[in-house]
């Protein structure tokens, strides 16, 4: 049995409800939307001329033959194939248009509300809140806020190797290219949280590089925003605090900053908030204590040869060391 | 003893048929034993040889695909860790891509290029010995470093830097890049050759608007070999030198770039795609011009698709970087440049329905698998257009959408024709006829399967699932599909094992093939079935395009070589009209020799730059050798 | 199959020359072949000028000295080798080991010169992608000199050995000195890219 292209885009419009947060056929940004829309006029547009050349093909195969009118036959055999060809000019025309309009709308505004840079790393992102005053400037990690109904102008760069930045509901990809910067549009048209992958393979962990985009209203993301810039919060409870010190004794302050601490490592993920996120380990677990202490305890096991070192650790440290970091809203 | 023996310059003129085949077949025939066939200059051998190897690389590649299904078939499966994974998906990508798709095509011609045009022999023929044994080591070296767990594992297009100094520690991207050299240097010896066979070995007559259309798809795919491998060659080597030697080509620190490397590559890369496909629509029209009992409708738009299809091959290369931040407006004139090779293809598919329907066809096997690559190639060909638009491709970019868009035009667009070839011209190169029966079966499967396993992927990488990943998480909406898919693919294996085994069961004990199963209106099928050495025992003059069907009986032939000698003539290369007698070279067991000095000093250079300089020495030595006089009536004539 | 013949092949000529010979075609595709690989590197050359800030990067411009002699030792040696092509097609066996002998110290003499050449870029190889790209083209064409003189070498042994008269050899002799031409000809442009580009 072949899957003809009619009930594959019947599938599509059954699927796309149930399609999940990461894709393309369930565009929730304007980029998407207008993509989505030249997709399924490209896909229809297609579909069609398919389906005339498998019934031109049975048509050919099985048609009752008689031996008169050759002569005839090959003349209106040239008229008709110049025909189709000539078709086929006029579609794929109509189509290269449609193409460049789609790219115009989807292309960078000058003016942004908000720009963001990401930066993607072995196999996590880095994304930066830049602000003219440096005080105000501050970094996250594998999550996105953006204010929904908003242009938002996302600068790509990379550290390491070619990675690609791809929130489908929300976007079309962009790479991150080592040595240049490149630039996407975001705007979410409701809120909600979209997910994101790294779309160009970029090494052994190139599965394990996701990034949630959380759409919400300007209020809230502004509320967000003001308390990202805040240093991290003291811990209240003796685990937390007993956490904090065995964090900051051990190897893990080298890599990672804590603001508001002597950790000031950056060659991992800044954790000044990370409990406040909803995943870790570049979208691999949700934050909780539990997948915390089991990340901590054996990074290699869960994402093979990523760039955090198994750090030895008693049970007791291990225990505080995820209570500190879940404290770290 | 003969009298006849103590004649010098014997021609085929003195003889009667049976003593000319006689002699003939010892003046060309490979010696018996293990030094004739390491020796042997015939391009039937090597051209055999090449199918077969060919075809086990493609039985390695399937079972790479295989493993990859099992362990994408459910989330967050343990199979296979992503270190395996990404050897395994960059091995089944390289060997598909440089050891079967390219050289299957480049064998078929080996084999019969020179028989369709009514020659004795390839042009170079010790360069085609040559080329085989280099193919053959790079395959051995690609295949044995992923046996030792060496296998490059950096994608088929090891993007910089991922493959540069800084990330790829060890020597798996050297063993791709150099895997890269020995496959380029044999395609690019077996293009050279075909093009002189092409354009000076023609039958007397056969002026270049008689010259079969699979033939014409050689010559054209050779010249796209000879352009486009050069920028694989300077890309390849521009990374080892960074690698070994601390060039900063690809380095934007030092000045270098990353994006060098893609241009390089996809400017060999996309010409690549119609080094694989433009053999395919010669076989098809050779298949369906036999199987519709007339000829292939629209001679000369055929030849000019071909040839505009081969320049705007070297037009479209961005396209596959339309998501690496080049400028937009240059990307729209990418987007019209690669749209616009659907006039050709469109002409073509519309030809070859034009001549299904003014004949008459018979559905034999390789008209089925024609038939199925009409209907698959042409999805794959409305997924090109698809993401020929750049806004289309941003999201459907590095997703199981291109994975299905590129197997639908490489196995539908390429490999259902090879199949076809397989069970069409099988008689000709065995001399026994494939299982009816079994060939249908095969191509059932085969279609089924295909379909069944590719077809899922488009909605697979709509619903946002990217390539190249290893496993995937059970909260995402993909592990339904992936199950359907990797399940699918076991009918799809069912049918290649049922074709190799049709393939090998027919070729010990099928039937007996005669020297024209099908009727079919090419010189190939003027000899017998397998052809002697010398392919015809008088060459064959052309007249029409048609040669088998114009002169019902009796082939107009010329007369007049030696045959103490291997003699082929040399003719025109517009009008084919004799120009000389050239005497084909004899068996040398040099090519070998420096094959293998060729071997050493590229594997050598893995590990120090100063292997160019000592291994250029035997290498010298054994190409003198090749070109140095033994004295044979050949050489002196 | 039946036969019947329509044509006689045996007035021909045992052996083709020039446009007739398999091999003056199979040295034309694989200039076409190198002939691509250097407009190759040249694009490479002028796309990494065209990211730089400045060029060439970190480095004086070439000295013209050294690679200006070997264009002009290039395009003196054309001379001498058009005369081996002419007597070799003459079939003169005397003049063209002569010929042979004089264009075998013509491809030793600028691999000389290309010794001063290298240092006279005033960068290695490994310090930026401007030194990269001139090692590589220097290289590259380096090589190609090296394989037409041992080319050159070996048809010379062989026209004092038995095998040497002999058309076959004559027409190894002028697609030889064909290929030295295109030697020369690819040099040209490498030239004026090498030593000209950097000071426009």
């Amino acid at each position: 049995m072949r899957m003809s292209p009619i009930i594959w885009m019947s599938t599509i419009a059954i699927i796309s409800g149930c399609t999940g947060n990461q894709s393309a056929i369930n565009p929730k940004g304007a980029p998407a939307i207008h993509i989505a829309h030249l997709m399924s006029g490209i896909v229809a547009v297609c579909t069609l001329v398919w389906l005339l050349v498998m019934v031109m093909l049975v048509w050919a195969l099985l048609r009752k033959r008689s031996d008169a009118g050759e002569q005839a036959r090959e003349r209106g055999l040239t008229t008709t194939v110049s025909a189709a060809v000539g078709a086929t000019a006029v579609i794929i025309a109509g189509m290269t248009i449609a193409s460049f309009y789609t790219t115009r709308d989807i292309g960078i505004p000058g003016e942004a509300a908000l720009t963001i840079t990401v930066r993607g790393q072995q196999w996590w992102w880095q994304v930066i809140y830049a602000d003219p005053d440096p005080a105000l400037t501050f970094q996250t990690a594998n999550e996105i806020h953006i204010p929904v109904g908003r242009d938002v102008h996302v600068q790509l760069e990379s550290t390491d190797v070619v990675h690609s930045f791809w929130v489908p509901s929300l976007a079309g990809k962009q790479d991150l290219v080592p040595g240049r910067t490149n630039s996407l549009l975001l705007r979410a048209e409701r809120p909600g949280i979209y997910r994101g992958q790294c779309a160009e393979f970029c090494g052994l962990q190139h599965t394990h590089m996701a990034m949630m985009v959380i759409a919400e209203d300007p209020e809230s993301f502004e509320r967000w925003a003001v308390a990202q810039r805040g240093n991290s919060v003291n811990p209240g409870k003796p685990d937390a605090v007993a956490g904090q010190v065995a964090f900051i004794a051990k190897p893990c302050a080298a890599c990672h900053t804590v603001r508001g601490t002597p950790a000031m490592g950056t060659t991992g993920p800044d954790l000044t908030h990370v409990g406040s996120r909803k995943t870790i380990a570049a979208g691999l677990l949700m934050t909780t204590r539990g997948s915390l202490a089991a990340w901590i305890a054996d990074p290699q096991t869960l994402k093979p040869g990523n760039n955090m070192p198994m750090v030895p650790l008693t049970s007791v440290e291990l225990k505080n060391i995820s209570a500190y970091m879940e404290s770290l809203k | 003893m003969t009298p006849l023996d103590n004649v010098a310059d014997l021609r085929d003129t003195d003889l009667n048929d049976v003593e000319l085949d006689r002699r003939l077949a010892s003046t060309w025939a490979t010696p018996k034993g293990v030094w004739g066939a390491l020796s042997t200059v015939d391009h039937k051998i090597i051209g055999r040889r090449y199918i077969i190897t060919a075809f086990v690389f493609l039985a390695l590649g399937g079972i790479l695909s295989l493993a990859m299904r099992l362990q994408l078939a459910q989330p967050e499966a343990r199979f296979i860790g992503p270190d395996r994974y990404n050897q395994i998906f960059t091995m089944h990508g390289t060997n598909m891509m440089f050891l079967f798709a390219v050289p299957v095509m480049e064998a078929m011609a080996v084999y019969l290029v020179p028989l369709m045009v009514g020659t004795r022999n390839i042009a170079f023929p010790r360069l085609n010995a040559f080329s085989y044994w280099m193919y053959l080591a790079g395959g051995l070296l690609l295949w044995i470093a992923f046996a030792i767990d060496t296998g490059p594992d950096v994608g088929w297009f090891a993007d910089v830097p991922l493959s540069g100094p800084q990330y790829a520690a060890g020597k798996r991207a050297d063993i791709w890049a150099q895997m890269i050299t020995f496959t380029e240097v044999s395609a690019l010896a077996v293009a050279v050759e075909l093009v002189v066979t092409v354009f000076k070995q023609r039958a007397p007559g056969m002026s270049l608007d008689q010259i079969p259309l699979f033939v014409w798809s050689m010559l054209v795919t050779s010249f796209l070999i000879i352009m486009a491998m050069p920028a694989i060659m300077i890309a390849s080597t521009a990374l080892i030198l960074d690698r070994l030697v601390g060039t900063q080509f690809f380095n934007p620190a030092e000045g270098g770039d990353v994006l060098l490397w893609q241009h390089l590559f996809w400017f060999f890369g996309h010409p690549e795609v119609y080094i694989i496909f433009l053999p395919a629509v010669g076989m098809v029209s050779t298949i369906v011009a036999t199987f519709t009992r007339r000829p292939v409708f629209g001679y000369l738009g055929m030849v000019m698709a071909l040839i505009a299809t081969g320049i705007l091959a070297f037009g479209l290369w961005v396209h596959h970087m339309f998501v690496a931040g080049l400028p937009r407006l240059g990307e729209s004139f990418f987007t019209a440049s690669s749209m616009a090779i659907a006039i050709p293809a469109g002409l073509q598919i519309f030809c070859w329905l034009a001549t299904i329907w003014a004949g008459r066809p018979v559905f034999k096997t390789p008209f089925l698998f024609v038939i199925g690559f009409m209907v698959i190639f042409v999805i794959g060909g409305m997924t090109g257009v698809m993401v020929a638009s750049v806004p289309f491709d941003t999201q459907v970019h590095d997703t199981y959408f291109v994975v299905a868009h590129f197997h639908y035009v490489l196995v539908g667009g390429a490999v259902f024709p090879l199949l076809g070839a397989i069970y069409y011209w099988f008689p000709k190169i065995t001399g026994r006829m494939m299982n009816e029966t079994i060939g249908r079966w095969a191509f059932g499967l085969i279609f089924t399967g295909f379909n069944l396993t590719f077809f899922p992927m488009h909605i697979l990488g709509l619903q946002g699932m990217p390539r190249r990943i290893y496993t995937y998480q059970p909260e995402m909406p993909w592990s339904g599909l992936n199950m359907f898919v990797s399940l699918s693919a076991v009918i799809l294996a069912a049918g290649f094992l049922l074709f190799f085994i049709d393939a090998i069961r027919s070729a010990l004990s099928g039937p007996v093939a005669p020297a024209n199963p099908w009727c079919a209106s090419t010189l190939e099928w003027a000899t017998s079935s397998p052809p002697p050495a010398y392919n015809f025992s008088r060459m064959p003059v052309v007249g029409s395009l048609e040669p088998l069907v114009d002169n019902s009986g009796a082939l107009p032939v010329a007369s007049g070589l030696f045959v103490d000698r291997r003699e082929l003539v040399v003719t025109s290369v517009v009008g084919a009209l004799p120009e000389a007698r050239e005497s084909s070279p004899g068996d040398s067991i040099w090519p070998l020799w420096s094959a293998l000095a060729t071997t050493v000093l590229l594997i050598w250079s893995i590990f120090t730059p100063w292997a160019v300089v000592w291994g250029s020495v035997p290498l010298a030595i054994a190409l003198t050798g090749w070109f140095w006089p033994k004295g044979t009536k050949e050489d002196d004539a | 199959m039946k036969q019947t013949i329509v044509l006689d092949l045996s007035k021909l000529p045992p052996h083709g020359l020039g446009t007739a010979s398999l091999t003056w075609w199979g040295t034309l595709a694989f200039m076409l072949i190198e002939g691509t690989g250097f407009a190759l590197a040249i694009a490479v050359y002028l796309y990494l000028m065209s990211l730089a800030p400045q060029w060439p990067l970190h480095a004086p411009a070439p000295d013209l000295l050294a690679g200006t002699v070997l264009t002009l030792l290039l395009i003196a040696s054309l001379f001498p080798n058009i005369l081996v092509a002419r007597w070799a097609k003459a079939q003169d066996l005397r003049k063209v080991r002569i010929g042979l002998i004089v264009m075998s110290l013509l491809g030793i003499a600028p691999l000389i010169v290309r010794v001063f050449e290298f240092p006279a870029m005033h960068i290695n190889w490994d310090q930026n992608a401007y030194g990269s790209i001139v090692w590589v083209m220097l290289g590259l064409h380096t090589t190609h000199i090296l394989t037409d003189l041992i080319d050159t070498l070996v048809l010379t042994a062989l026209m004092f050995s038995r095998h040497g008269d002999n058309p076959r050899r004559y027409g190894d002799i002028s697609d030889n000195a064909m290929y030295w031409n295109f030697v020369v000809a690819t040099w040209l442009p490498m030239y004026i890219c090498l030593y000209w580009v950097p000071r426009l």
